[in-house]
């Protein structure tokens, strides 16, 4: 029973981390751009939520979808005025401007938030309790986060694939001169990326605050290292090979845990990405792309 | 002849001026001394600025209230170290080069031992009110006190070992658990002398497991302790982690076990103001409890209240008690030396005074011991209906 | 009219020269106390942020790679040296500098260890790999707390990182990372950064001088790690964390990747700031991350690009104005 409730706890988890790491993929699969600022959108939203409940005194909906629209304008914002000039930049000034936005970011938080904590009114997003599967206690968190994971990740696929919006993500993705040549908007395209991504990060942000209901300015670091590393693992680019990635990376944290290697846990979840990276560049799920000259 | 009684006349004269001048400095007993200048050092910006800040106004009280009495002028200047050790050594030196009498600080435990060995070379005296690493004023190896270093907090070690007696003695807990961050020098050391003195009084570990200090998810390792269900959990993390580790207990089934903790602790309620209910029931250690029944404490917490708008933290109390050491210290050291306020001489006779300090502060009668750490009173909180109510002293 | 050139021999004369002077001066100045001790302290640190962004400079301004792990680097030769400083294993004259070499080669070790693996992958995937090295160094040496002593720390290392042996090192690496640049080698690299495949089909073995570049890199930051170690006296492995590597990838960038002279100006500046500016601090990260975002959009090779300061060009430009200056009153009087 140990085993069973440790599984669904790192479910859970990794659940969260796949969430965020489909931000990661599509942002990383059309325009190859390891997206620093990603875990910093999450943050965002953690306090967001935590306005719109505490100041705002909204109801949880209200707040909920506040936060998605949060992020996605703010991700929509800081793709419009630094990466799009930057679009035809050498890739380490993109890298490099995406870490200034992460430390901008967390510092701004940091200036008008204080560095300390604060408390999230948890119970007030989701209803706690817990419902017995066989004879084991489920939290309600855990089974919204699980399902609610794999119904963004159907979803984004059926977006992918079968809507002209898709065909035209996955034309940019392919070849963006060729796409451009076919009609279409480039720039669009790219920035309706952003946003699908920051609205999946904003909806990853209600669900780890649901579940540690704490908002720090560095909450998302940790977080959305975590989750590109579950992407990576996953195969970047590959929306299933996301949450694939997401739930290996929560269960190796939780089962290291327990067979008692919890110091360890942070240094596994690297050891593993580094060991995927060498032996499988391309993760789990990844296709080989060639290298054009 | 005349050569000799000229030498002889010389030296009685130099013999008598020589006296002159020390009798007027005898008559001197600095009285006229009406500045003193010292050093702050604090960590204002980044992620231990929490600290900082509580330090920051519990020790600006006490100078401000300290100087509205007229008389003697204490002269703050105040430095950010950023809880780095490098900027922590630079501002240290440029205290030094401010000529400063003493230093209070520094919060956190890693710079100030960065500087201790600096200011104990310069006979610098130093008392801070929240670093507490048995480091900070032993020398780990040689065992070496540094005799320039006060403090008027309570040392990690002392805090374990009291958590250890409480949990057997007055909880008569048999078996206990331990969640500590190997990552964190202060959940170490507590949580060593806790086990060290729980093996001496019988009381059984059945299990311990760590975290990262920037974990978030605590469920696997209680989970892993909930399978053991000890009598109690001893958890010497901060309040951060406090107000994560609460709610997952719940969640991995630890209803009977009690929480435990120590100092770090102080401020959990505040990290949880939403939902404290998962840590109902729970006991930590700390210097300083709102629920006084003396009134200069009361008084205290009124005073901080109409200047700062918050209730005063255990920082702040501690910190407005470690100004009061040290200004105390100089006054006793200005009545009873005729050195300079900047000199060597006097920060010695300063150190000698401070060692016997025997003062009744915010955080209770406060003396020093053989290793300069505060002999004083711990208090025991338990957490009942949501706030903290002062259990008794330990 | 032949161009006035200053010969070679001269050149390294003068150079030789100027160095000698700046080193004795320094340390004249800083042992007489007439700057006063905050200063003398500031920098010391201050010498040793350049051996960090020089370094760092040498795989990412040269080689054209991120690696984010340099925090590690500088753990481990921070670790290795203070161990063999604490061993007491040498006299106390011979062990400053074997001690700097233990930590710089153990860092190098470290750094091929890491580098032939991780430098197989490319932009993205290389900055993430050695981040995750660097997570993994700082995870190991907080569980090995009897060599490292821990989340506790490592206390009691011997402090003696004066100016004198800091801007040594300084100097060292300068010119070291200097030389290799200006040789076959150097040109290699460059290469790599210009154009990997064609430096490839050119027959240059990439991998090899990626790996050379990441250890010559690694070498340096282990130097400047045992200097801290010397300097503070006391290490904790919370110091080498991620933020550090941005720190000082943060001076490279603004100083401008591939200037040598712009990564010293960067330490420099962004070391003494806590110092000169306290007001600042409390807007010091947002302005420094604003800055990282507004050089990469508008001068993307940062605020010297790869301009490199030489002392002779100067005098060379300087001697050739009075030549000229001198020929046209010539002209002139004629």
């Amino acid at each position: 029973m140990l085993l069973v409730s440790q599984l669904i706890n790192g479910l859970q988890l990794g659940s969260i981390y796949a969430l965020v790491a489909l931000g990661y993929t599509m942002v990383y699969g059309i325009i190859k751009l390891l997206n620093f600022a990603h875990g910093e959108i999450i943050m965002v939203g953690g306090y967001i939520a935590l306005f719109s409940l505490t100041l705002g005194n909204f109801h949880p909906v209200v707040a909920a979808l506040l936060t998605v629209a949060g992020c996605t304008l703010l991700a929509v914002i800081l793709e419009k005025l630094t990466y799009a000039p930057l679009r035809f930049a050498p890739r380490l000034s993109l890298l490099i401007t995406a870490i200034g936005i992460s430390i901008l970011l967390q510092n701004v938080a940091q200036f008008f938030f204080d560095a300390a904590p604060r408390s999230f009114p948890a119970s007030e997003l989701f209803p706690v309790g817990t419902v017995m599967l066989g004879n084991v206690s489920v939290a309600y968190t855990s089974l919204v986060t699980i399902v609610l994971s794999i119904v963004s990740m159907i979803s984004l696929t059926i977006l992918v694939q079968r809507t002209k919006l898709g065909k035209a993500m996955r034309a940019v993705s392919e070849d963006t001169e060729a796409a451009q040549l076919m009609g279409v908007n480039v720039n669009n395209v790219i920035t309706f990326t952003f946003a699908v991504g920051a609205a999946l990060a904003g909806i990853g942000a209600l669900l780890f605050v649901a579940r540690f209901p704490q908002v720090t300015p560095t909450m998302g670091a940790m977080l959305g290292l975590k989750a590109f590393v579950a992407a990576v693992l996953g195969g970047i680019g590959s929306i299933p090979g996301a949450m694939v990635g997401g739930y290996a990376v929560g269960l190796i944290e939780v089962l290291a845990v327990y067979v008692g290697l919890s110091r360890w846990t942070d240094g596994l979840v690297f050891l593993v990405l580094i060991i995927v990276l060498l032996v499988r560049p391309t993760g789990i799920m990844g296709r080989k792309l060639m290298e054009k000259v | 002849m005349k050569k000799r009684t000229l030498k002889v006349f010389s030296l009685v004269l130099v013999l008598v001026m020589a006296l002159g001048l020390l009798a007027s400095c005898a008559n001197d007993d600095n009285s006229d001394v009406n500045e003193i200048t010292i050093g702050i050092l604090a960590p204002l910006t980044g992620g231990a600025a929490y600290f900082g800040e509580s330090v920051r106004n519990g020790l600006m009280l006490y100078i401000d209230e300290f100087n509205a009495r007229g008389g003697l002028q204490i002269n703050p200047i105040l430095r950010d170290e950023e809880g780095n050790m490098t900027i922590a050594v630079t501002m240290y030196n440029y205290l030094v080069d401010q000529n400063v009498t003493a230093i209070i600080g520094s919060v956190t435990s890693d710079p100030t031992r960065a500087i201790v060995p600096l200011a104990f070379e310069d006979n610098m005296p130093m008392i801070t009110a929240s670093a507490t690493h048995a480091g900070v004023t032993v020398h780990p190896d040689t065992g070496q006190v540094f005799t320039n270093m006060f403090r008027s907090c309570f040392i990690d070690p002392f805090q374990g070992t009291k958590m250890a007696d409480f949990a057997f003695e007055e909880l008569g807990a048999r078996t206990a658990a331990v969640l500590y961050s190997n990552e964190i020098a202060y959940s170490i050391g507590l949580m060593e002398a806790f086990i060290h003195r729980a093996e001496t009084l019988g009381l059984e570990i059945v299990h311990i497991e760590r975290h990262a200090d920037h974990a978030v998810d605590f469920v696997g390792q209680l989970t892993n302790i909930a399978a053991h269900n000890p009598d109690v959990l001893f958890v010497p993390g901060y309040n951060y982690h406090v107000a994560l580790i609460g709610p997952q207990s719940v969640t991995a089934g630890l209803t009977d076990t009690v929480l435990l903790g120590a100092d770090g602790w102080a401020g959990s309620l505040e990290r949880m103001e939403h939902d404290p209910s998962s840590i109902e029931g729970s006991f930590f250690m700390t210097g300083f409890t709102h629920e006084s029944t003396e009134q200069h404490v009361l008084d205290f917490i009124s005073r901080f209240e109409a200047e700062y708008g918050i209730p005063p933290n255990m920082f702040a109390a501690q910190a407005y008690d470690a100004a009061m050491i040290l200004i105390a210290a100089i006054e006793r050291t200005l009545a009873a030396t005729d050195y300079e306020p900047d000199s060597e001489a006097f920060r010695l006779a300063l150190i000698d005074q401070m060692s016997a300090t025997d003062i009744q502060g915010v955080t209770g009668r406060i003396t020093f011991d053989e290793f300069n750490n505060p002999q004083k009173t711990a208090f025991i909180i338990h957490i009942v209906d949501g706030v903290e109510r002062f259990w008794g002293t330990f | 009219m032949k161009e006035f050139r200053i010969s070679m021999p001269m050149r390294y004369i003068i150079n030789s020269l100027l160095l000698v002077a700046f080193i004795v001066a320094g340390h004249l100045i800083t042992q007489s106390g007439l700057l006063g001790r905050a200063h003398n302290a500031n920098i010391v640190s201050v010498g040793i942020f350049i051996i960090l962004a020089v370094s760092l400079n040498l795989s990412t301004g040269y080689l054209g790679q991120l690696p984010l792990g340099h925090a590690g680097f500088m753990a481990i030769g921070a670790y290795a040296g203070a161990i063999f400083w604490r061993s007491g294993l040498l006299p106390s004259t011979a062990s400053v500098p074997a001690g700097l070499l233990v930590a710089g080669l153990a860092a190098a070790v470290v750094g091929v260890i890491i580098g032939i693996p991780a430098l197989r992958l490319k932009g993205d995937y290389l900055a993430i790999i050695t981040l995750g090295f660097g997570e993994i160094i700082r995870v190991i040496i907080n569980n090995l707390d009897s060599v490292t002593g821990g989340a506790g720390g490592l206390h009691g290392i011997p402090r003696h990182s004066n100016f004198l042996i800091v801007y040594l090192c300084v100097i060292i690496c300068c010119i070291a990372i200097h030389m290799l640049m200006k040789s076959r080698h150097g040109r290699a690299i460059l290469s790599i950064r210009e154009n990997e495949i064609a430096a490839e089909s050119c027959g240059i073995n990439t991998t090899y001088y990626k790996v050379m570049a990441f250890a010559f890199s690694a070498f340096f930051a282990g130097i400047a790690g045992a200097l801290f170690a010397g300097n503070i006296g006391l290490l904790v492995p919370g110091e080498f964390d991620f933020m550090t590597s941005i720190n000082i990838l943060m001076i490279v960038v603004l100083g401008g990747m591939g200037s040598m002279a712009g990564s010293v100006i960067a330490a420099s500046i962004l070391t003494s700031l806590p110092l000169f500016m306290a007001a600042l601090n409390e807007y010091r990260m947002i302005i420094y991350a604003l800055m990282l975002i507004i050089v990469m959009l508008f001068k993307p090779s940062g605020l010297l690009g790869t301009y490199d300061f030489s002392l002779s060009r100067l005098l060379e430009k300087l001697i050739r104005r009075r030549i000229a200056a001198k020929s046209k009153v010539k002209e002139g009087e004629a």
